[in-house]
């Protein structure tokens, strides 16, 4: 049946395991919004949630790199970081090997996917989750898109992965939703940690609360890394949530920079109808 | 090789328990097993995080590097800052520094528009 829910938000680790040193006025209100975006998609009552994260190196290398990737496992370990680092324990969560598999074959008609049966969840699924708590009914579905070593796919290409994803889900008979995790402006792990740049990161946003195609796929990376860092690759998942929506315009119900987060940490879906 | 290799060893570092435990209680042995330069492999035993990060190391391999040796997030910022003192610009890779007024006075100027009724906390 047609997907039933399309939103993205951010995963910085920081979002957890430097929550303490956040002003708590702006934090407390961002995970809000992050509580509400979970609410609200337990309310749809998907039988599976897929988490489109950039992923960070915690299962994918240099040697072996895919620009997309779906899980295809019965359960899913995270996050990988330490406890200490990250603040989230240690966990297991259900998988479905069985309806992977079947969106995975019906993407593949479209865009050529990675499958991985093995697949450690890092702060790109796990922050998320931490906030939007799916029931335990529901069967999470990983998947990634290459945004950390170049060369990247291009932004059109993860349009058409958003695209796929998109018939995919609408032809199987599972509720299906899908969360796209990322930051837009930043330039994590550097000493540049907490730049932000404000402005660009609204423009984006609008773009992509527009469902503006043209507009969503008009920068270069060159632009990109110029003025929204290297965390800016991480578009590309907003970009394939946006595709993934067919059409439909965007809610932003939180967007604020939150610098020890590192990024403007935003919270948006796509209402489906 | 060499800068692939370090990254290399960093990630199973962050992905293997059992390579951890052997980089504790048999560094030069888990070393060996890489194609290095000798100063990546001084960088990597030290560990050197500024040095590391100048060569070109992501961010996302190197921060956890960093945490793994108990290095605490706002000691890794200064790190890379005074190897890019101490080393000059990084070398490789897209995680260079371009510039930044800090995560302290980024907060004052924020808080300092709110108060002024510039800023909505959300849209």
């Amino acid at each position: 049946m047609p997907l039933v829910y399309s939103g993205v938000c951010s995963h910085g680790p920081g979002i957890t395991g430097r929550a303490d040193r956040a002003d708590p006025v702006v934090r407390e209100a961002f995970y809000a919004a992050f509580r509400d975006m979970g609410a609200e998609i337990r309310a749809l009552r998907p039988d599976a949630l897929i988490v489109l994260a950039a992923e960070h190196f915690a299962n994918f290398f240099m040697n072996n790199m895919p620009s997309f990737a779906i899980g295809m496992a019965d359960s899913y370990d995270g996050p990988i970081e330490d406890e200490a680092f990250l603040k989230i324990p240690k966990r297991r969560w259900k998988g479905d090997a069985a309806l992977s598999r079947r969106l995975i074959e019906r993407t593949m008609e479209t865009v050529d996917v990675a499958y991985a049966e093995e697949w450690q969840f890092d702060h790109g699924i796990a922050v998320p989750l931490h906030f939007l708590r799916p029931d335990e009914s529901c069967a999470l579905i990983p998947a990634n898109i290459n945004c950390q070593g170049p060369p990247l796919a291009p932004l059109h290409r993860a349009w058409a992965f958003g695209e796929a994803l998109r018939r995919a889900a609408d032809a199987l008979p599972q509720r299906i939703a899908l969360v796209a995790t990322g930051g837009i402006s930043h330039w994590p792990a550097t000493p540049d940690s907490g730049k932000i740049a404000e402005a660009w990161d609204r423009e984006f946003m609008r773009r992509w609360a527009a469902n503006d195609r043209a507009a969503l796929l008009s920068y270069s990376d060159a632009e990109i890394y110029r003025d929204a860092g290297q965390g800016g690759f991480e578009i590309r998942t907003f970009i394939a949530a946006a595709a993934a929506a067919k059409g439909a315009r965007g809610h932003v119900a939180f967007m604020a920079p939150i610098p020890i987060f590192a990024v403007t940490c935003t919270v948006a879906s796509m209402p489906l109808g | 090789m060499s800068l692939y290799g370090v990254q290399k060893l960093i990630w199973q570092l962050n992905r293997d328990p059992r390579q951890r435990a052997r980089f504790g209680t048999e560094r030069d042995a888990v070393l060996d097993e890489y194609e290095l330069s000798v100063e990546e492999r001084a960088a990597l035993s030290k560990p050197d995080i500024g040095l590391l990060y100048v060569m070109g190391v992501n961010g996302q391999l190197l921060m956890h590097y960093a945490a793994l040796h108990n290095i605490e997030w706002l000691d890794y910022l200064q790190r890379m800052r005074d190897g890019l003192t101490a080393h000059g610009p990084v070398r490789a890779g897209v995680y260079a520094a371009t510039g930044y007024e800090g995560i302290a006075a980024h907060d004052a100027r924020l808080a300092a528009e709110r108060q002024g009724g510039g800023r909505a906390a959300g849209l």
